[in-house]
């Protein structure tokens, strides 16, 4: 019987939709952030797109299951009926025209929300204006938490971000050891964190509220706990909260970043008062440790040094050392400029 | 942790005692099981003396049908096993909210998720597929086996012993906690540092080796067995996705073996693949695995879209309707799936453009997709339908396959994956269309066959009963995943602060447990038809008013299965004999040359996993010596010539008499 | 000999047309050897198509360690080069010898072939040996770990192939130059002319091109 076999499975599927209809906090469709809501909104337009045909098809499907059941003798029965050249067209022709209307919109959607493209609107009605700043934050993923580090400040925070509402924002994101996704909901889409390399995404927050944010890529034991919050702020409250973390005695050198960056999980909110020079710049090319080459300097050419280690100064002049060292030009033929040997990461 | 030392290290490498979970509850009590149950077989075939019979006619077979059907035991076998994990993650979920961190530490259900995901895809999918392919195809297109018959039983052997490598991790040591994918950085010798991610690998590579050699066989088979008269036009269209799926798996397999081949290269030698440091990049392997992921769901959809032509036109009574249209959607199918792997890692940052063609690509692929279910639609368009349960299946997969492809190609949208990706909404888009798709199919195609391997038809109540287990089941687990995925919860987490997602969790677990009960019924519908199997006996070998040739023969089909080769003139060609009354013949047989069986494969592959086993726990010698036997066994092996016989004519007459007594019985 | 014949449909009863659906003699389906095998070798190619993508990404990656200008002895790749492809051409020697059905000629080529193979292998077991006490392994960097990976594939394979013309060698002489002999030589005849073109490719992309700047 038809009647029973759809109510079978039409009716979960119908108490679903209503709670889809019902809102039910669907931050993916109701989020708090320009980028996310054009993301969101996309999701429906294409939603109903599809179920142009989609819809048709299941109604189809049922009326023609129930109508040519064999006990309806009824019905016409054409065996050798296969073939209709008519209806091969608008077979083909039907969801040609659908996908061409789709592929527009992801041309134009995707080069629009590409996260590496600077916001031109703050919100749909206000397009910002051509000075705006965006503000800068680094992002880290680490295991099994969330290191944020705001250049422009002198500040970071484990766990915690504030962001004031309506400005826009600039996020450099890596990793410290294996890939993770950097994914606030509320605010705009993902984007992988991975060691080694820096990825971009430009957002803005219209709405002042506490958002959830997490790793959207699993990355081992701690991946349950690697969550952090956003807070969408007013200018005067982005203040208080840099001054918090300024007041912080906690400093974020690059001996306190190795320290964060062995693992432990479901870190509470750790608030660092000053952060070394060019920090993220050392996280992205994997030397903070004194002992190691810079990515940016592997890449340069190849220099046939057999790998040894070079005894390092301790304390404060090693760095700077370290900095001239890194700092070193590998020419374009491969040799370096400096007399001092380039050291090499040794277990 | 204690290791091993000196001569122990040599000959044990890293397996020490501790590696045997005696600590952990829930793997002792299913070892338990396991070995009482396993005891109980061994036990049941020796009381029988079937020992001599499994060897003879089963273990050393060459025979396609027999392969096809050990394939999917194999299958149905594991199917229990990946479910199992399902059901254990689906109770997690549902209980581990706020301070209840439920029964499952993460380092327990991170192994689950993983073994859950590798098995349904390489030791369900892949085997049911392969299984179906094996023993349809060369009845369909009327030869007597596959091309090489000895690489066919080696390829089963090969999967089996993958499949018995990664069930063995539950056991003895662990398994990967990365992710059925594996990427890198985390499945790297620095994060994974134990035995799972290894298990992973040598399964893995021991069974593709097997699925590679499938392909290879079944192309030319396809190619150069044809009958007499039946061109490529004419082919079965479950023989045409047969094609096209062993194109995919001859193109995309190799590619897995090399990545897998590099993976294992860093973790065994210290090379710079897919490290952070010293140049390698993990992006590499992300693309490469994807580029096999991709045609391979392919590989897994493409025989299930088989299934449903020929169910469709033989329990309609109706031509398949566009057969030209159907042939050539495939075709493109098979081309455009490799076009399309990026949509798996949008959110890597390649860049707008790039994501945009790959995203439009993705979309290209649902125009011939959709073109399909129109045909099979105007199939049912003024047929006569029958619904047996293959039938349902269908009906079931049409209505639930494009919710699956919809929210698929919703997904192809690059911003819209990048609020979508790797959440509970792509979890539930991809059971949608492997359910909805492939498994449907996999049961339509196990249902409908099932009498032409057996002799005798399913048990059609128990039958429905399952399907409709599975269908209520499917929508109960996995629609509140949708909504959870809009929610903004993630994928691959065992417990969540939020209390107010508990109730979408609870309804998911509920339905887990309907489609166990769909599974149920299924045990109970093998148990059953097998009791009354005489009231449910396939007496003219053509239970359903088939249409292709396999209909033809007896159920079971005799070893050659035709004593003659039948001579082609139409599609449907079974059909068009029966039309235009065709005469059985019943005597002047001759005799037929055949494969002889061999035990060479189940040697080898055995062999395999010894020394598999031996690399993971890096006792050298062990791997060593293994693979030096694989070697001269391979060897040893081609010095046989002697492979084949002739069966003799009056063998054949007497089995062709008793099929002409049987049907004038039964008429 | 049972020949099914029938008649089209009742209106056509003046023409009834013998309409064969079964064929009476013994039907034997072309031999699918060679083309399976071919089949396998694309599948090969791809191997080694992922292998030199994987090099095309991260043959650059240095990571401070030496370049492929600073590491590759061109000469020595250009002897190794010469000696396989020498061996190509014998092996063509040996496929003559074996239409003209000259077992003895077929093993002479043969064995050339192998031991031109051997050298190959030879030489660059020596090279990576040598790379190797430098302190230049595969482990050094991504770049070297790509090269040995596709090199040493490359030399696997080579080395796989020598093993099975011993065999076949052996065969051979065991059994003559039987259809399946015959056979199996056409296929390690695929096999050997495959190294081959995968080695030029090998040595224009990774030996000449790597040493350029």
């Amino acid at each position: 019987m038809v009647p029973s076999r759809a109510i079978g499975f039409l009716l979960p599927l119908a108490l679903s939709c209503t709670a889809l209809l019902a809102g039910c906090d669907m931050v993916v469709l109701r989020p708090s952030g320009y980028v996310a809501q054009q993301q969101g909104q996309l999701v429906v337009i294409s939603t109903l797109l599809m179920l142009l045909i989609i819809v048709p098809v299941i109604v189809l499907t049922l009326v023609f299951a129930w109508h040519y059941r064999a006990s309806n003798t009824k019905a016409t029965y054409t065996p050798d009926w296969d073939h209709s050249i008519q209806l091969e067209l608008i077979i083909w022709a039907g969801p040609l025209l659908i996908i061409l209307a789709l592929g527009a919109l992801t041309w134009i959607g995707t080069h629009t929300l590409d996260p590496y493209r600077a916001l031109t609107r703050i919100d749909s009605p206000r397009p910002l204006s051509i000075e705006a700043e965006p503000l800068k934050i680094e992002v880290v993923a680490l295991d099994w938490k969330w290191l944020f580090i705001y250049p422009d400040h002198g500040i970071a925070v484990v766990n915690e971000l504030a962001i004031p509402v309506d400005i826009p924002v600039h996020f450099t994101i890596t990793a410290s050891s294996v890939m993770n996704s950097f994914y606030i909901p509320a605010l705009a889409g993902q984007i992988y964190a991975m060691p080694g390399m820096a990825t971009t995404l430009h957002a803005v927050i219209n709405k002042h509220g506490e958002y959830e944010g997490f790793s959207a890529n699993y990355s081992g034991a701690g991946f349950n706990g690697m969550r952090f919050k956003l807070l969408g702020v007013s200018a005067g409250e982005f203040d208080s909260w840099l001054q918090k973390a300024r007041a912080s005695k906690d400093e974020l050198t690059r001996e306190g970043y190795l320290e964060l960056e062995k693992p432990s999980e479901r870190v509470p909110v750790r608030r660092y008062g000053t952060v070394a020079i060019d920090l993220f710049d050392l996280v992205v090319n994997r030397c903070v440790d004194s002992r190691a080459v810079c990515v940016r300097h592997m890449m340069m050419g190849g220099h046939a040094e057999p790998a040894r280690t070079v005894a390092r100064a301790p304390g404060r002049e090693a760095d700077a050392l370290n900095l001239i060292a890194d700092a070193a030009v590998c020419r374009a033929d491969g040799s370096l400029a400096t007399a001092l040997a380039s050291p090499v990461y040794r277990d | 942790m204690s290791e091993n030392t000196g001569f122990a290290k040599l000959i044990f490498g890293r397996l020490t005692w501790e590696a045997i979970p005696l600590h952990e509850p829930i793997l002792l009590a299913t070892f338990i099981a396991v070995a009482v149950g396993g005891a109980a077989v061994l036990g049941l075939i020796t009381y029988f003396r079937w020992w001599g019979t499994l060897w003879r006619d089963w273990v050393t077979s060459i025979d396609h049908k027999r392969l096809g059907i050990m394939y999917v035991v194999l299958g149905l076998v594991m199917l229990l096993r990946g479910f199992a994990d399902a059901v254990m993650m689906r109770a997690q979920q549902a209980i581990s909210f706020g301070d209840s961190m439920g029964y499952l530490p993460p380092h327990h259900y991170d192994q689950i998720f993983t073994a859950h995901g590798v098995i349904m895809i390489f030791f369900v999918a892949m085997p049911l597929v392969v299984g179906l392919m094996n023993f349809v195809v060369p009845l369909q297109i009327g030869a007597r086996d596959v091309a090489f018959p000895f690489l066919n039983n080696f390829s089963f052997w090969m999967t089996a012993s993958g499949a018995g490598l990664v069930m063995m991790s539950l056991f003895v040591g662990e398994f990967a906690r990365t992710g059925w994918l594996a990427y890198p950085p985390l499945s790297g010798i620095i994060a994974s540092p134990d035995v799972g991610v290894d298990y992973y690998i040598w399964g893995l590579q021991i069974a593709g080796v097997g699925t590679l050699l499938t392909g290879v066989n079944f192309i030319v088979t396809i190619v150069k067995m044809r009958a007499p008269g039946m061109d490529v036009m004419k082919m079965p269209i479950f023989t045409w996705t047969a094609l096209c799926t062993n194109v995919l798996i001859v193109a995309a397999f190799p590619v897995l073996t090399a990545v897998l081949a590099l993976l294992s290269l860093d973790r065994y030698v210290g090379t710079n693949f897919f490290t952070n440091d010293l140049g390698g990049n993990p992006m590499m392997y992300v693309n490469l695995i994807w580029i096999w992921g991709h045609p391979e769901v392919y590989i897994l959809v493409l025989p299930a879209f088989g299934v449903f032509s020929e169910v469709v036109s033989t329990y309609c009574g109706k031509r398949l309707f566009g057969y030209a249209s159907m042939v050539y959607a495939t075709v493109v199918i098979t081309i455009l799936s490799y076009l399309v792997w990026l949509h798996h890692f949008f959110t890597m940052g390649s860049g707008a453009s790039v994501n945009s063609f790959f995203g439009i690509t993705t979309m290209i692929i649902s125009i011939p997709t959709g073109a399909k279910i129109f045909n099979w639609l105007f199939t049912m368009y003024r047929g006569r339908i029958r619904y047996e349960p293959p039938m349902l299946w269908t009906i079931g997969f049409m209505v639930t396959f494009v919710i699956g492809g919809m929210t698929g190609v919703l997904t192809a949208v690059p911003p819209a994956d990048f609020v979508l990706h790797n959440s509970l909404f792509l979890v539930a888009h991809f059971h949608n269309v492997i359910i909805g798709g492939v498994l449907f199919g996999l049961m339509a195609g196990i249902t409908f066959w099932f009498p032409k391997a057996f002799g005798y038809r399913l048990d059609p109540f128990w039958g429905k009963c399952s399907f409709w287990f599975w269908l209520i089941g499917f929508y109960f687990a996995f629609m509140p995943l949708y909504a959870l995925g809009l929610m903004g919860v993630t994928r691959r987490l065992s417990h969540f602060d939020d209390r107010a997602l508990q109730i979408w969790f609870q309804v998911a677990a509920f339905g887990a447990f309907l489609i166990a009960l769909g599974i149920a019924c299924f045990l109970i519908q093998l148990v059953v038809s097998f009791m009354r199997r005489e009231q449910l006996r396939d007496t003219t070998g053509d239970p359903w008013n088939g249409r292709t040739l396999e209909w033809s023969t007896s159920s079971p089909p005799p070893a050659y299965n035709f004593a003659f080769t039948p001579i082609v003139h139409d599609s449907d060609a079974w059909w068009d004999m029966k039309l235009r009354g065709h005469a059985r013949p019943q005597s002047g047989f001759i005799p037929i040359h055949m494969p002889k069986n061999t035990p060479a494969g189940v040697i080898l592959a055995l062999l395999s996993a010894v020394c598999g086993f031996g690399l993971i726990w890096h006792m050298w010698p062990l791997a060593a010596g293994s693979f030096a036997l694989l070697v001269v066994g391979t060897i040893v092996h081609t010095f046989n010539y002697d492979r084949e016989y002739y069966l003799p004519a009056d063998e054949v007459l007497r089995v062709e008499d008793a099929r002409t007594r049987g049907l004038a019985a039964h008429g | 000999m049972a020949d099914s014949t029938a008649t089209l449909g009742p209106g056509r009863a003046g023409e009834a047309q013998a309409v064969r659906f079964y064929d009476s003699g013994e039907h034997h389906p072309e031999n699918g050897t060679l083309l399976g095998f071919w089949i396998y070798l694309m599948s090969d190619s791809l191997v080694f198509a992922s292998l030199f993508a994987v090099y095309g990404v991260l043959g650059r990656n240095y990571a401070t360690g030496p370049s492929g200008a600073e590491i590759f002895q061109l000469p020595l790749v250009a002897v190794n080069t010469s000696l396989l492809l020498l061996s190509s051409i014998t092996y063509g020697f040996a496929v003559i010898a074996m239409a003209r059905k000259r077992v003895g000629g077929t093993l002479a080529w043969l064995a050339v072939t192998g031991l031109l193979g051997i050298g190959f292998v030879g030489i660059e077991l020596h090279e990576f040996a040598n790379l190797i006490r430098e302190g230049n392994g595969p482990q050094r960097s991504a770049f070297l770990s790509s090269f040995f990976t596709l090199v040493g594939t490359h030399g696997l394979h080579v080395s796989f192939g020598i093993v099975w013309l011993v065999t076949l060698m052996w065969q051979v002489a065991g059994r003559g130059l039987i259809a399946a002999n015959r056979r199996r030589l056409m296929c390690l005849s695929m096999f050997w002319h495959f190294l081959d073109v995968i080695w030029i490719g090998v040595f224009t992309f990774v030996y000449l091109m790597g040493t350029l700047p």
